[in-house]
């Protein structure tokens, strides 16, 4: 008999609603969800239904119109712009469907960004070493492949041993070859350092890999479902 | 209007601030062109009106006293159309209401007719006819609120007279009129009187003889010839050496201030030309890579290449029309300013001083060219680009380790500043040309404040060193130095030197000048020659110093000999050694000792001037001492020269000082802020990535900020390098044989030059700044760039 899970992410009420050009949108419409310690949680849903607003507000980018958002025992939703800052560098790994390198910075001091200013990193190399990339960290943005390029920004955001990596489209600029490529390094991510890691997508064929697969539709979450087998990365293909 | 039009005018509105900086430095050089070429133009074409209606005479020449019929043979001279003889002379004024000496020139007026040449424009009243009579200069009224029948009392060679005002006059002679020993224009104490004929020729013992003489020359006639011919005919009744307009004191004024506005004209609007160009180009690149995606649509929708390149051309064009619009408006109002102040300093008779209308087309022509043609290089970039590449993403830009890296390495830079380095090495001709640009910013600033310590320098040269007498007493003619111990004991002297004055050509080969020496005696106090090492040096027994202007211009130095034709005494010429060359800012000086002048003379201890310190308090006792007093001439306050010296000069400074500072905020602000804001674009995303992971406001502005000031920091001994340069030119534009102005630059030149264009550029990029906080996060990583 396992241990409860830990609750990593709690929402009660999760409300986000847009103004635009006086009419209201409700990208959020009321999402109370627990994310827990540890598992791989996939979003799908189709454009517009929240995912990535639920996102955004999970990673401190954006703000909840209303309702509450705890990280551990953390209060989110009441937290101002300097305490978000802190609570993305201290906490937060971020993957986005375009990687975001900056282009004048080589693969390892892309790294370095993160590994400078985090309060327990891992090396640098060693970061670029588990997304198999050691070999080539002297490399420029422009000199790597999209699928190299994303995997620096996945070594980016793991480096500072976050315990919440969050992934918009990371595959949505790759090839399914390429695609696989990064998220067997997801999955060793997942599996070596227990990050919890949530992804967002459109491609219905990564479900597979997920410990949970919450599906949106209209700001709501539509049904939660439980992988009992997950696949390997390796098995899965578009 | 076609979409691609609306499409012109909407990217324009968005691009306002941006644009609007750029405009701004366009408008400076258009101002600038509009003013210095306009005014250059008004200036020459006034001038040239003025002196062919009113005959200004070609050649002048002074001479002691000779014959009125010596002027059938000078008409004879071949190439002489006119002369015209007159009886001239200086006067010591009593006027009243006024404590302090005035002093006149006085010349005679034809009974009968107007004079043939350098004929003067009535401006009230009648001219004098006769005795006591006099038409005075039309400033001289004004500055001293004369009406017609006003009187005051003016001493004539010797004898005190009562003189009514009968009419006000300005002459194309006397544009610009200057008292003996003054700095200075001063309407106020220095006039000119025209006196009938008569009347001068009997004040003056000048019956059937004359002292000046004009000569107006058939075109095509070499003024040398004439000169010569004219010399040797008066040299027996002591002509002075005659000279063409050059030599003319007011017209050599004006000319200087003519050449001054064309040196501008030619130097600084280019500078800020060229900047906007840059400006327009950095700017229209960025635009046109931003607009990938469209420029692309546009080819695939059928728009041919030219018309793509030309919608560009034409974004550029707005800008430049602004620029231009802002450009006529303040050129306008600088050229009124600038109008207004050569109304204080000349006297013209009429105001042509408006800038011709081609010279606005000329500078908004120029403008708008020179802006095409700085965006010329990205409009091409957007013909050429294929549709098909144009829609893709740009791949990143690409980045190649260098050997910066290692000097990086070794200073452990953290990683943000590795980004500012490598941007800044990765484009270098962008980081050299916005470097440059604000490098010329602070060039500007070293270049209009040397002026300040070159002021300082030459007044301390100057009053400081140089003419350390309180006043200079001009006596009627030579007069035996024993006159020195009745000046002793006017009211309020204390102490009292001689001094001579003399005409002389300097000759040296070729190369001749006409100068005057001052011949004062061996360890005079007062009036003091300073070396180029900065001691005060008599001239030895035999020697000649010289101003260093002086010598280069006769290519003499040290040792060398001099050839000195005297045009005074018995008029002989001798051979002189140069004993030393002096630092000398205001005209070009020669000096020998006053006993040298007097043995080559064979005759006595002889003065014409005397250098005198004054007790304050007993100034008005002295110079009622002065009015009665028959050997006196005239009285020069060098105290009261250093005055308004001073603060004319001063005023000049500030304004000038000013203004290049506000030129120089407005280039930095245009080069600083779009400088700032291309990087702001072009580092969205990174700068978006950096504040996701958790970098705060600060550290991300950090990367923005960097880039600009290390830029701008850069920028700065180029700037140095610049403006001392532009400083040294303009130095040597100014320097003419009125006047030199000397380079100094101190330390807190650039000191200052640097802070302004810093605190601009800091300024600057702070607005731009203030985006990072308004940037939405989740935008700018969703969108593809």
């Amino acid at each position: 008999m396992s241990p409860p899970p830990q609750i990593v992410f709690r929402t009660e009420g999760l409300t986000k609603v847009y103004v635009t050009g006086g009419i209201r949108l409700h990208a959020l419409a009321g999402i109370d969800l627990a994310l827990y310690r540890g598992e791989i949680a996939v979003l799908l849903g189709p454009s517009g239904s929240g995912k990535s607003t639920l996102l955004n507000i999970l990673g401190g980018l954006d703000h909840a119109t209303s309702g509450h958002v705890w990280f551990r025992d953390l209060e989110l939703t009441g937290l101002g712009d300097r305490a978000l800052t802190r609570y993305r560098r201290d906490h937060v790994g971020f993957v986005f469907q375009f990687y975001n390198l900056v282009a004048s910075l080589s693969a390892r001091e892309n790294v370095q960004l993160v590994t400078d200013v985090a309060r327990d990193p891992m090396d640098a190399a060693e970061a670029l070493d588990r997304v198999g990339l050691g070999a080539r960290r002297d490399h420029f943005p422009s000199e790597l492949s999209g699928g190299e390029q994303q995997r620096v920004a996945i070594a980016r955001a793991i480096a500072k041993r976050p315990e919440v990596l969050l992934c918009d489209e990371p595959t949505g600029a790759l090839d399914s070859k390429t695609g696989v490529a990064v998220l067997e390094v997801l999955a060793e991510i997942n599996a070596s350092l227990g990050t919890t890691t949530v992804v967002i997508t459109h491609n219905a064929a990564i479900r597979a890999m997920a410990h949970r697969v919450i599906r949106f539709a209209d700001g709501k979450i539509a049904d939660v479902a439980v992988n009992d087998t997950r696949l390997s990365p390796q098995d899965i293909s578009w | 209007m076609d979409a691609l039009d609306i499409k012109l005018l909407r990217d324009f509105r968005k691009l306002a601030l941006q644009g609007l900086a750029i405009a701004v430095v366009l408008a400076c050089g258009v101002a600038i062109l509009l003013t210095a070429f306009g005014m250059h133009r008004a200036l020459i074409d006034t001038r040239s009106a003025y002196y062919e209606r009113n005959r200004f005479a070609d050649i002048f020449v002074e001479t002691r006293r000779a014959p009125l019929r010596l002027l059938d043979d000078i008409r004879a001279i071949a190439g002489v159309i006119a002369a015209e003889p007159r009886v001239q002379g200086m006067a010591v004024l009593d006027l009243p209401d006024r404590v302090d000496l005035a002093m006149g020139q006085l010349l005679s007026w034809p009974s009968g007719n107007d004079p043939l040449l350098n004929e003067p424009i009535l401006r009230r009243g009648l001219p004098p006819e006769r005795a006591g009579e006099v038409m005075v200069s039309d400033a001289f009224a004004r500055a001293n609120d004369f009406d017609i029948g006003d009187g005051f009392f003016a001493n004539i060679n010797g004898q005190r007279r009562a003189l009514i005002i009968t009419g006000t006059a300005v002459s194309p002679e006397f544009i610009y009129t200057i008292g003996p020993g003054a700095l200075m224009p001063d309407n106020a104490g220095f006039g000119i009187l025209w006196l009938p004929e008569a009347e001068m020729a009997a004040a003056f013992d000048m019956s059937g003889a004359f002292n000046h003489l004009s000569l107006s020359l058939s075109r095509g006639t070499q003024p040398e010839d004439v000169t010569a011919r004219l010399d040797a005919l008066l040299d027996p009744y002591g002509g002075l050496g005659a000279y063409g307009r050059d030599g003319q004191l007011s017209d050599s004024f004006v000319a200087t201030e003519i050449d001054q506005l064309r040196a501008m004209a030619v130097v600084v609007p280019p500078v800020f030309f060229v900047i906007s160009a840059f400006l327009v180009g950095m700017v229209m690149s960025r635009i046109v890579s931003l607009e990938r995606a469209q420029i692309g649509l546009l080819k695939a929708l059928g728009y041919p290449d030219g018309r793509i390149a030309l919608h560009y051309l034409l974004l550029a064009g707005l800008i430049a029309l602004l620029g231009v619009a802002l450009g006529w408006g303040a050129g306008s109002m600088l050229a009124r300013a600038m109008a207004g102040q050569y109304a204080q300093f000349f006297d013209f008779p009429y105001l042509i001083f408006r800038v011709p209308a081609w010279v606005y087309g000329m500078s908004g022509l120029a403008a708008l060219a020179t802006t095409m043609a700085g965006a010329l290089r990205a409009a091409l970039m957007a013909a050429r680009l294929p549709p098909a590449i144009a829609m893709q993403p740009p791949a990143p830009p690409a980045f190649r380790h260098t050997m910066a890296d290692r000097v990086m390495a070794h200073l452990a830079l953290n990683q943000t500043s590795i980004m500012i380095w490598r941007s800044v090495i990765r484009w270098p001709v962008r980081s050299a040309l916005t470097a440059l640009g604000l490098g010329a910013a602070t060039a500007a600033v070293i270049a209009s404040g040397f002026m300040f310590g070159a002021l300082d320098r030459i007044i301390d040269l100057a009053f400081n060193q140089s003419y350390r007498q309180d006043a200079m007493i001009l006596l009627a003619g030579e007069v035996p130095d024993t006159a020195l111990a009745d000046i002793r004991r006017l009211p309020g002297v204390i102490q009292a030197e001689a001094q001579q004055f003399h005409a002389v050509t300097l000759r040296h080969g070729p190369r001749e000048k006409r100068v005057s020496i001052e011949a004062r005696p061996a360890g005079a106090d007062l009036s003091r020659v300073i070396g180029t090492d900065g001691r005060a040096v008599d001239p030895a027994p035999g020697g000649i110093l010289l101003s260093d202007r002086l010598a280069r211009q006769l290519e003499l130095g040290v040792g060398d000999p001099v050839e000195v034709v005297f045009h005074t005494g018995p008029r002989e010429t001798h051979d002189m050694i140069v004993a030393g060359l002096v630092a000398q800012y205001f005209g070009l000086g020669a000096y020998v000792e006053i006993g040298e002048i007097d043995r080559l003379f064979r005759r006595s201890a002889r003065m014409s001037v005397a250098n005198v310190l004054i007790d304050p308090d007993a100034m008005g006792a002295l110079h009622a001492a002065l009015q009665g007093m028959p050997m006196s001439a005239g009285l020069i306050e060098m105290t009261r020269n250093r005055q308004s010296f001073q603060d004319t000069i001063r005023e000049n400074v500030v304004v000038v000082n000013t203004v290049y500072a506000v030129i120089a905020v407005l280039i930095t602000v245009g080069v600083a802020y779009n400088a700032a804001r291309i990087q702001m674009s072009e580092r969205a995303r990174e700068l978006a990535s950096l504040r996701i992971m958790g970098f705060s406001r600060a550290e991300v502005s950090f990367v923005l900020v960097g880039e600009t000031m290390v830029i701008a920091l850069i920028a700065q001994p180029a700037g140095w390098v610049m403006g001392t340069a532009i400083a040294r030119a303009l130095s040597r534009g100014f320097t003419s044989d009125l006047y030199a102005i000397p380079l100094v630059l101190e330390p807190a030149n650039f000191a200052w030059a640097s802070l302004v264009v810093l605190a601009a550029s800091l300024g600057s990029v702070l607005v731009v700044r203030r985006r990072i906080d308004r940037m939405d996060l989740v935008g700018v990583m969703k969108t593809r760039e």
